[in-house]
């Protein structure tokens, strides 16, 4: 119990000390969950939305497959990119092990399924709705998809942040593709991951309550926005 | 007769079908379809209703002919030449169905859209939006969810967007069948307007009344074939087809010949 | 109903949004690496306890400021961080199981091998002292008594310098403890950190490293029950990768590394290096 309280005391005094290392940390964190989450919605929505409007062969496996895909363990992820990264794997050319670089490829690997399963899936419903109309309307597949995105923003955005929260959660893959290098590529989970194997769970315990506070955030800030926008549009 | 103006290469119509047949899981639904549609000229048919028992397969012809589905069967021949680029013939026309389907933004965006799609400038988009929000009663509604309409509304919105590309050819597909009376006053005007302006307009009606007030001139059809097409003063007073008498008569209903009074009618699907 | 429209549209979006797609991505990835590129910087392949003990965080400043050379610190299990070396992921090595690293250069992958420091081990366990080893100088006869007892042990099961040591003891006493797994012996696969905290947790008895042990902070009701046996001693080799396997390996970096670390300025920094006034680690001349 007494853990518990000096980890709230423990992450108080972090947070209004400006601590510079924290604050180093954290912004690196964000800076890898959301250029992870940035790449997975742009090449996963669209991705999203295809699977959902066309007819193709194996596309119900395809479909399983992604919906599986989702539950992938950040640890093995991160062994695969670091198998393909090292400097004896083939793209050891490029130098990216150990570097915020291959952290983002993992990330995007784990969030990418689950953009794409949940876009899939709000966007199969709306476009049963409306691809007789966009049809009649001659809407070309670029413009059908962009109109079903748009119509759909509120849901994806719940898709968005359950990719956000995959990404600034986990600890496998960066532990082991970045490698927990001090200023480099220690992020908000793998310092955590380092303060208890410390053995200083006060300050591990402290600093996931600042990650939790800055998750919730995110979240009313994604919440907040689509409420604020809704207000202009349409609900 | 206003003169159209067309974007395009000159005009889609006249339209012909030759032999045009579709399936539908494994089931023949249209058959042997042969019919032509002139462009609109003072003494042409401006208004072609489709008339038929349930299942008679009018949604379908309709759809084939805007291009929403392919036939299994036989040709769809645009102006007298082959199929020009599908879209740029579906661009010349429009369609209202039984059942709006609004894309879920304002009245005025829905509009706005159609408008977008067919390149209409940003400049002039607004303006035309605003002319036939007026015209069809919605400008009140204008920033309105389109979601939150009466059916009423709604299904004029679902005609203000198929008006406002100003189509050389519009379908409507039983447009009036859940309206309420005045919107369905409405909804007949605005057909009339459209007409007036240059529209050729095809529709499908399960109101006969509506269709012998409206229509100038008739098909009729009945299990996926057309069965009889005259003009809509021949069709009402001497149908040569016995299943377009029993239908005017009422008795064609249901799938079989059996009258409403008799023991063994079902209705048709 | 699905899109049937016109083939061409579906390939021109598809091949539009591959398009998109990989400008993105490539766009990332330039720009990313150079975040990394202030300064020159090698890649040390090193031990959890040796970074958990706080050593590095007090030396590399200083030897960071002589050259203007950074030392990017992989913390991961002896077993691993060799690995890692092996790869090529790393420009110099620094373990504690000398015939592991002897290993690493015989195989062409090290230069060679230069003994750095030492600190010793000790076996830490419950306050109650269940298997009576308290205040023993025989770390052998302390593994005996454990076995004997079958008072609960926890391994690090994971081919770390640490690990190695206690299975080699166990091996003098002729023990095979493994037979045991999961009863009295339990092997968890993990850091010393992380092991530690479960001994702390279970009261169970522990080899653990001097260096880890007075920095850990979560020792609840464990104390040194033994230490001082020669036996214990542990020692640090340093290696730079070799750049016959590896020719992309910063080995003028590495080597000045490795050089300032046995000169006189850093053996001071090493010995100078103390928690809670005792030193950690001692330099070898």
């Amino acid at each position: 119990m007494d853990t518990f309280l000096d980890a709230f005391a423990a992450a108080f005094a972090l947070i209004f000390a400006g601590d510079a290392a924290l604050l180093q940390i954290l912004s690196l964190s964000l800076q890898v969950s959301l250029s992870a989450v940035g790449i997975a919605v742009l090449v996963g929505m669209p991705l999203g939305g295809l699977i959902a409007m066309r007819a193709f062969p194996g596309r119900q496996v395809l479909i399983v497959t992604f919906n599986a895909l989702m539950g992938l363990p950040p640890v093995v992820v991160g062994l695969a990119v670091y198998l393909l990264l090292s400097r004896s794997g083939p793209f050891g050319v490029f130098g990216l092990l150990y570097t915020p670089t291959a952290m983002i490829i993992a990330q995007v690997i784990l969030v990418a399924p689950i953009i794409i399963s949940l876009t899939r899936q709000t966007l199969d419903a709306l476009w049963r709705e409306y691809s007789e109309t966009l049809s009649s309307l001659a809407a070309s597949p670029a413009q059908s998809l962009v109109a079903i995105l748009w119509d759909a923003r509120f849901s994806l955005v719940t898709a968005v942040l359950a990719g956000l929260g995959r990404a600034i959660a986990e600890v496998g893959a960066v532990m082991i593709v970045g490698g927990n290098i001090d200023n480099i590529t220690r992020v908000m989970t793998t310092a955590i991951a380092l303060e208890a194997s410390k053995g200083d769970l006060a300050l591990a315990l402290g600093l996931g309550l600042i990650l939790l506070l800055v998750s919730v955030l995110l979240n009313l800030f994604g919440h907040g926005m689509t409420r604020f926008v809704a207000n202009e549009t349409v609900q | 007769m206003t003169e159209r103006q067309n974007t395009t290469e000159g005009p889609i119509l006249p339209l012909s079908l030759h032999g045009v047949g579709l399936f539908r899981d494994g089931k023949r639904v249209l058959k042997d379809i042969d019919c032509r549609f002139e462009t609109r000229t003072e003494d042409a048919p401006g208004k072609t209703f489709i008339v038929g028992p349930n299942g008679a397969g009018k949604s379908l012809l309709l759809k084939i002919c805007h291009g929403l589905a392919p036939p299994d069967e036989g040709r769809v021949i645009w102006s007298g030449q082959g199929a020009k680029d599908p879209d740029t013939v579906k661009k010349r026309q429009a369609m209202v169905f039984q059942r709006p389907v609004l894309l879920r933004r304002s009245t005025q965006a829905n509009i706005d859209f159609a408008l977008a799609l067919r390149g209409v400038p940003r400049s002039e988009r607004s303006d035309r939006v605003q002319a036939f929000l007026k015209q069809t009663g919605l400008s009140r509604l204008a920033k309105t969810p389109a979601r939150a309409l009466s059916f009423g509304e709604q299904q004029r919105l679902a005609l203000a967007r198929a008006l406002a590309v100003e189509p050389e050819l519009l379908y409507l597909d039983e447009p009036t069948a859940s309206l309420d009376p005045a919107s369905a006053h409405m909804v007949e005007d605005l057909v009339e307007q459209a007409v007036t302006r240059g529209t050729r307009v095809i529709m499908s009606s399960h109101d006969l009344a509506q269709t012998q007030r409206m229509a100038d001139d008739v098909i009729f059809m009945h299990r996926g074939r057309i069965k009889e097409r005259a003009t809509v003063l021949d069709f009402f007073n001497a149908p040569r087809n016995d299943l377009a008498r029993d239908f005017l008569d009422g008795k064609l209903l249901w799938w079989r010949r059996r009258s409403i009074y008799g023991s063994e009618g079902e209705p048709c699907g | 109903m699905r899109l049937r429209s016109g083939p061409n549209a579906w390939r021109r979006l598809l091949t539009g949004l591959a398009l998109v797609a990989m400008a993105i991505t490539s766009l990332g990835f330039s720009s990313f690496p150079a975040w990394s590129r202030e300064k020159p910087f090698i890649i040390l392949a090193s031990t959890t306890s040796t970074q958990n003990s706080g050593l590095f965080r007090h030396i590399l400043p200083l030897f960071t400021e002589a050259s203007g050379i950074e030392v990017r610190v992989v913390a991961v299990g002896t077993g691993a961080a060799i690995r890692n070396a092996r790869n090529g992921d790393a420009d110099v090595l620094l373990v504690h199981h000398k015939a592991s690293e002897e290993k690493f250069v015989a195989d062409g992958f090290g230069l060679e091998r230069h003994p750095l420091m030492f600190n010793d081990f000790i076996i830490a366990g419950p306050g109650a002292d269940p298997a009576g080893i308290r205040g023993g100088n025989s770390a052998r006869e302390a593994m005996r008594a454990i076995a004997t007892t079958k008072a609960l042990f926890i391994s690090r099961g994971d081919e770390s310098g640490t690990h190695k040591r206690e299975l080699e003891l166990w091996k003098h006493v002729g023990i095979e403890p493994r037979s045991a797994s999961g009863t009295w012996y339990r092997e968890t696969g993990s850091g010393m950190g992380a092991a530690l905290n479960i001994a702390a947790g279970m009261g169970a008895h522990i080899l653990v490293d001097r260096g880890t042990w007075l920095s850990f902070e979560n020792r609840q009701g464990l104390k040194s029950l033994v230490e001082g046996d020669p036996g214990l001693r542990n020692e640090y080799g340093v290696i730079l990768v070799s750049r016959d396997k590896h020719p992309h390996v910063k080995s003028k970096e590495g080597a000045a590394f490795i050089a300032w670390l046995r000169s006189k300025d850093g053996r001071a920094a090493i010995n100078g290096f103390t928690v809670n006034g005792q030193r950690l680690f001692t330099a070898i001349e």
